[in-house]
Order: structure tokens, then sequence, then C-alpha cells
């Protein structure tokens, strides 16, 4: 098994290297390249829901103001951004020349109405990121100046816009009821495809649009959506060279493994570098036995994580070292504690905590729900609870759908331990710090629900949020992170990025860290 | 003055009046168990977009009316079930009767197609097994028939794709159109028949076995029958022998469960329009389910409800036409 994932994370890097020696051949404009999505979309509106499941389709049609490529973020449709000396404004200039596909142009106003009535009102994690906006003024047509009543670090505001930076025409939804405005699930965007038509349980079209502000782009005549549900069948249309790529871990593990021999695929993890996830074990702290620090580390001694990482995520990851994924860039640090596999030594912390095994072979029991998001956390949870087993914790598994999984963890707190995955975001004050600060109001998934509060670390949660200096900001995230790590309110066990199987046929495909979400304008297909 | 009215018609009225609390029970039922089931569509549309604030949450609960008690969100359902509004699809973002029309259309056409070919084929196959009882022909017809019963309705599909569109390359792998072909007139109605060739096979496959097991039973049964001896001692050929006085009788049973299985096929298609991508209301239902989508549910399981009252009652009138002991009143 370990040779088996050692051999796929090599396809995946190989893959890369393939990547790049494709792009010098003759681009082959035309055809239609075909996605496969895992699950439909009930909302096609990127300024009204920050999901990758969103951004995969509409990442082509509407465009973000700022992108993120390799060489780091990169001008879409803004051009120059700066802030003043005191953090209370940003600048933003904005790209001339640029018409929405119906033909009206994008200035200014489409931007202060998004950021105003969309991002800071209605959009999941933007309203948090974007409470202190007061205004944006229209100097000009194309300069936006963002108004905040306490300082907003240009760091963050830039690695936020790649997500939660979509601006919607104004002239389509003001003086609309926006959370039912037709346009969210028939975007209008300034993007290189212009939406054709969804039809609901089967894809999404989008084509070429001929007056893309990139010239000679895209190279492609239309992209195709298409919405099956079944991994299985989800294989066989890629094998049947009926889809041409599926992200997100679209298929089943093995079919992973399989399509990662196959000369037809690229199998790999480039073009997810933002998209990192953790694969977490979740503590109630309201348990008296779980809130003893020792039987926490305890827990995380029993947990062999290469283990895990060789033989339910294939190689494809690596080992987490708390809240900011090693994808974190300045913010991340490894200098953390950290706990190796040693079941013996957390058998004896946990006779030192006063939990010696019982007369049932156990030394306590857990109730432990798994978040059903596909096969990795099942898969998982599995492999936490045998481990446990091993230094005398039983763990009842209890499986639940979403909505069951939300509400028992977030809402009811009836669990004593939980894993699931949370993603990272670009910046960690507009992603997982939410597992940290408590004062979320019960209910609220993916957020601190685990009955753990520390002032302190609260302060330093809300100081980064606003810290201008980029190195003490840093700086303060590495504090965080070791401290996340001494103190395990969560175990953050795995990082791991998305996998996806694409066909060869495909060029110039996972060329950026959020490929998926991004505009595809110079991807092309071998006819 | 007496208003007569034709027996069918009387028949019908009275059918129609007694499935009216049928169908209320049913939802009445359906919507307090969906409330039963942990979660709502807030937490499943939120689950979906991978996170939102707390403030959000609570203002998606008070726009989809969800912050209302169970009593209050049945009532004003039931009320405006009266007059035929679903309601509005939150995870579609539609009316829930535009969102059932648009898929109501393959899944009759599955379900007709798949249930014409089950039966036709079961009562074919089983009354050739009955004729020829416990010989070669018999056991192979039986045999295949188990093997069909006893194989899962997904695993069918996925081998039948595994042979038609991965290897042999003949059909394509979902869905119920190629898209962005944009095929009109006959090569239109071509390309629909081809993608439902593997979806209907694997649905009618399971339910033949169904129609020839009770078929080849029946047969048996009615060829022992004294009439049967008696048309044959008078001279009655076996070829009119088998189709008019055999098979007629015969397939009384068949008929009444051809009007009760018509709710299980609609159950059958959610597996296999989920795995064949059928934009049919089984995969609506399994979708609805997943995501909560409350009025959605409600409105299929009022339509099903609905179809499965108007078929029961085809059943009896086709009953009625087999059997001239019934009379309908």
């Amino acid at each position: 098994m370990k040779q088996a994932g050692l051999t796929l994370a090599m396809t995946g890097a190989l893959s890369s290297v393939a990547f790049s020696a494709l792009a010098q051949e003759e681009v082959q404009k035309g055809g239609t390249a075909v996605i496969h999505m895992i699950s439909e979309q009930r909302i096609l509106n990127p300024g009204l829901r920050a999901s990758t499941g969103v951004y995969n389709i509409t990442g082509k049609i509407m465009e973000p103001l700022i992108d993120k490529s390799y060489d780091g973020y990169e001008p879409v449709l803004a051009t120059e951004w700066s802030s003043s000396d005191d953090g209370l404004a940003i600048t933003v200039q904005l790209r001339e020349g640029v018409n929405w596909h119906d033909g009206e142009p994008f200035t200014c106003d489409d931007v202060a109405f998004s950021a105003m009535e969309l991002w800071k009102e209605l959009l999941n994690y933007s309203s948090a990121l974007q409470a202190n906006l007061e205004s944006v003024d229209c100097p000009s047509p194309h300069t936006a100046v963002f108004n905040y009543s306490k300082p907003m670090p240009l760091e963050l505001f830039v690695a936020a816009m790649p997500d939660l930076g979509h601006p919607v025409p104004k002239h389509l939804f003001e003086g609309t009821d926006i959370l039912k405005n037709e346009y969210n699930t028939a975007p209008v965007g300034t993007g290189p495809f212009k939406f054709v038509e969804y039809q609901r349980g089967q894809y999404v079209l989008a084509e070429k649009n001929e007056d893309y502000w990139r010239e000679g782009y895209p190279y492609l005549d239309r992209i195709v959506w298409r919405f099956i549900t079944d991994k299985s069948a989800a294989a066989a249309a890629l094998e049947a060279g009926e889809v041409h790529e599926s992200g997100f871990i679209g298929v089943s593990m093995a079919d992973v493994a399989r399509f990662g021999e196959d000369d037809r695929f690229d199998v790999g993890t480039m073009g997810y570098e933002n998209n990192v996830a953790h694969s977490t074990v979740e503590f109630n702290h309201r348990n008296p036995i779980l809130a003893d620090l020792k039987v926490r580390q305890a827990m995380y001694h029993g947990l062999d994580i290469d283990y895990a990482i060789q033989t339910i995520m294939h190689g494809f990851a690596k080992p987490g070292r708390g809240p900011v994924p090693s994808a974190g860039g300045i913010n991340y640090t490894d200098d953390v504690p950290t706990y190796d596999y040693d079941p013996e030594l957390a058998k004896q912390m946990l006779d030192e905590a006063g939990y010696p095994v019982q007369d049932d072979g156990f030394r306590f029991h857990l109730k432990h729900r798994p978040a059903p998001w596909g096969e990795y956390t099942q898969l998982w949870a599995e492999y936490y609870a045998q481990a446990m087993k091993e230094i005398g914790i039983d763990v009842e598994i209890l499986t639940n759908d979403a909505p069951g999984f939300l509400n028992g963890v977030y809402r009811d707190h009836d669990f004593d331990t939980a894993n699931g995955w949370h993603q990272f975001r670009s910046d960690p004050a507009v992603s997982t710090m939410v597992w940290l600060r408590s004062g979320q109001p019960n209910g609220t998934p993916w957020t601190n629900q685990f009955g753990w509060k520390s002032e302190e670390i609260d302060q330093m949660i809300d100081d980064a949020a606003s810290e201008l200096d980029v190195e003490k900001r840093a700086a303060m995230y590495h504090e965080i992170q070791a401290r996340a790590m001494e103190e395990l309110p969560v175990i953050f066990a795995i990082e791991h990025p998305f996998i996806s199987v694409t066909s060869t046929k495909l060029r110039n495909h996972h060329n950026t860290p959020r490929w998926n979400s991004s505009s595809w304008y110079d991807l092309w297909l071998e006819q | 003055m007496t208003l007569h009215m034709p027996p069918i018609l009387t028949y019908a009225l009275r059918r129609l009046v007694q499935a009216i609390p049928v169908v209320i029970l049913i939802m009445i039922g359906t919507f307090l168990l969906l409330k039963l089931a942990p979660g709502d569509t807030v937490d499943a549309l939120v689950g979906d977009m991978g996170g939102a604030d707390a403030a959000f949450i609570a203002r998606l609960r008070v726009e989809y009316g969800l912050d209302q008690p169970v009593w209050v969100q049945l009532w004003r359902y039931m009320v405006k079930l009266a007059s035929f509004d679903f309601g509005w699809s939150f995870v579609y973002e539609q009316p829930v009767a535009t969102v059932l029309m648009d898929r109501l259309g393959t899944t009759l056409m599955l379900m007709a197609a798949s249930l014409s070919i089950a039966f036709c084929a079961g009562i074919v196959l089983g009354a050739i097994a009955a004729r020829r009882a416990y010989s070669a022909t018999d056991n192979l017809i039986s045999v295949l028939g188990l093997v069909f019963y006893a194989t899962p309705s997904f695993f069918l599909s996925l081998m039948l794709m595994l042979v038609f569109s991965v290897k042999l390359g003949w059909l394509p792998v979902g869905g119920i159109k190629t898209i962005a072909a944009f095929y009109t007139g006959w090569d239109h109605v071509w390309d629909v028949v081809r993608h439902l060739i593997m979806p209907t096979t694997a649905l009618s496959l399971i339910y033949l076995a169904f129609y020839l097991r009770l078929m080849r039973a029946s047969v048996m049964e009615v060829a022992d029958l004294d009439y049967v001896r008696t048309a044959r001692a008078k001279g009655a050929r076996e070829g009119r022998l088998m189709i008019h006085h055999i098979m007629r009788n015969a397939l009384l049973p068949v008929v009444t469960l051809l009007g009760l299985q018509f709710s299980t096929v609609l159950g059958g298609s959610i597996v296999v329009e989920t795995i064949f991508t059928l934009p049919g209301l089984g995969q609506l239902a399994y979708q609805s389910v997943v995501q909560r989508d409350m009025n959605t549910l409600m409105g299929i399981i009022f339509l099903c409800a609905l179809i499965v009252v108007v078929v029961n009652f085809l059943t009896d009138l086709l009953y009625a036409r087999l059997d001239s002991r019934i009379e309908l009143a």
C-alpha cells in the first residue's frame, strides 16, 4: 500500500512536469471540455455563495477582482491595489474596457454595490471579513475606495479577493430581492465564457465569450459541467471519454489509484494548493475526560498519522501542524509541538491522567460523529476508532448525513469526538481561525462549538486580523499555531489537498493554485 | 330529479372521494416524519456552502419560514397545497411545480418503458416456462429470472455501463441527451432512446422476474382447472386454449401486481436515475432528502401518491375488463 501511495505521489509530480512540457505545444482552438461535478449547485453566483463547487462553474463566467497564480496574486478585474497608512482605506484600480456579457460596461458602481449589498451582507465568510466595511466610494468610474472603521490589512484583503471578491452587475441586481434574483442561477459576468443554460439534475453549459477582454482567449468553444453523483458512474464516464476532468476527489480513492496507472489520465494534487483542508479530530470539551489536556495529548500519540496518510489518502497528504497549513505562506510555521506515534506513551499518559483500563477492557467510551464529506472522512473515522481501541478507548461511530452531522455536532453538541475537514482559504483570518475563536452562536457550523475557550487566543486572533505589519501578523499566527498544537482544542491531524483525474487531452490544466476555481481562459483541448 | 351517472363515473367519483383523506394523511405523516429527521434545509445549504456565519444562517431560516413551530409550518403547507400550490424550492430556487414538471416526463418515460418491457416479457416468458414446466427451457427461464431478481439494481446498472459504455462504447454512460450536440427531430428522439436503453434495461430486468414467477405459477394453476380440461376435451386447439382460456384468467393476479408495483418501480427509479444521471423524479427525490428540500420532497410524494391512486384505479378498470365477474359500482 505504501508503494502504491508513493507511485501515485510520483505520478502526481510527473504529471505536473508533463503539464509544463505540454504548455510548449501548439494550441488547438475549439472543442467542448466536459467537467464532472459530484453535486449540483443550487446557486451560480460567487458573490452570494463562497463555495468551491460554485467557483468550479462560475469562475469561468464571473471573475474576481484578484486571482492567485503560482507567482502570487494576479490582477483580473482589478489592476492595482494599495492601502492608506492607517489601514482604513483600500484603493483598487479597476480594469477599463471590460464589459458584462450583456454588453453593459463594468465600473466601480458594480464593485461598490456588490461589496455593500452582497459581500458584506449576504456572502458566507465574507460578512465576517467585511464587517467593518463602512462604504465604497467611486472617485472615478474605475477607482474603488473601500472605507473601513477598523484597520484592514491589505494582505488579508488581497488574499480574500480570489474567493470573496466577485462583483455582480449592479444593473441586474439593484432594486431586486437579491436572494431570489434570476441571475443567481443564470450568471452574467465578465469572464471568458458566457452562461448558456442550466438543466437541473443534468448539466450547466457555457460558451466562448467572443468579446473577452484578454485578446485571443479563450481557446475552448464550450464548457459543460455534468452532474454525476455516483462516483462509479463518474469513473465510467471518464473511462468512456465522456468527461475530461473530475476534481475535488470526484471518484473513489480506488479509482484514483487505478487512473494513476492509466496513461490516458493525469492524476495529481496540482492546482489545489489554495484549497488545502485538514482532516481533524474535534473534541467536545464539555466532557470532563476530554477537557483534560493530558488525555487529548495521549490520544494524539495514539494516532499513526503516517500510516493513515498512506492507507487512506494513498500518500496524497502530509501531517498537520495546527490551524495554518503549509500552503499558508508566510503565516505558516512548522516550529510547533508535535506528537509522535507512541501507543505505549499514550497508554502511560492515560494511566497517569487517572483513566486506567476498566473491567470491560476499556478506559472510557466515546461517541464519535464523522462528517459525511466523502470517503476520506469516513475512513479516517474508522482508523481513529481502531487506533483508540489500541490504547484502550472505545469509540462508537454514529453515522449521519450532512444535516444530521451538523446538528449533532454544532447545534446539539451531542458528541464526544467528531471528525471532518475544513478548507483553508488563503488567509487564516477568513478560514481556520473560526475553529479556535470562541463566541460564535450555537449552531454555526465549522466554528468552535467544542466548548473550548481561551481568552488569550481569542484576543490574539482578533489582533492578527487587523494587524497591518505583515511580519508581525505572521508572527502572531505562528504563536497561535504553536498554542493550538500545545493545547489541542482540535487535532489538525492531516493536511491534504484535493486530487483530480484529468484526461491528457486537456492542456494547460491545473496551472494555478486554485485551478478549478479559476477562469480557464487558457485551457485547450486536443481535438 | 335523480341524476343518473354511468356506473364507471360513479365508481370513479367514489374512488376519488376515498382517495382525498388518504392523500391528506400521507402528506401530514410525511411532513411530520421529515421534521423528525435531524437538520433542515438551511443545515444542508450551509453544509453545501462549506460554512456560514450565525447571522447569515438565522436570516436564511427566517427567509424559509423555518423559524416557526412545526405545526405552523404544517398548517401553512397544507393550506397552500389545497390550492395545488406546492411552494418554493429553496434548493432549486424555482417553484416546486416547475421543478416537478421538468422531471416528471423522464420518470414517466422510464417507468412506462421499464414496466411495459418487464410486464410483456414477464408474461410471455412465464407462460412459456409454465407450458414447459420442469423442462430445460423452464429451468433456464426460472434461473435467469431469479438471477435478475437477486441482482441489486445499482450493480446491474454499473455492469451494463461497464460493458456497453466503457468496453464496447456503444451507449452513452448517462444523462438523457448528448449535451451541446443540439440534435433536433428524429436525431433527438434517437439520442434520447440511446440514453434510455441501459436504465430501462436495468430497471425492467428486476421487475421482469416478478411477473415471470407469478405468471408461471398462475398459468400452471389455471391450466389445471376444469374448464380448461373441458375446452381441451371439446377439441380446442392449444394456441387458442392458451390465449383465450388460460392467459386471460392467469393474467388477473399479474395485473393486480402491476398496479401494486407502480409505486415500487418509482422507488427503484431512484437508484437507476441516480446512477445514470437521469433528470427524473427518482434522482430528484434522492437529492431532496439529502438536501432536506422539504417542499420538493413533499411535492414528489404528493405526485407519487396521486400516480399510485390513479394507476390503482386504472388497474381496477382493467381487472373488471378481464374478469366479467367483477362489477364496478
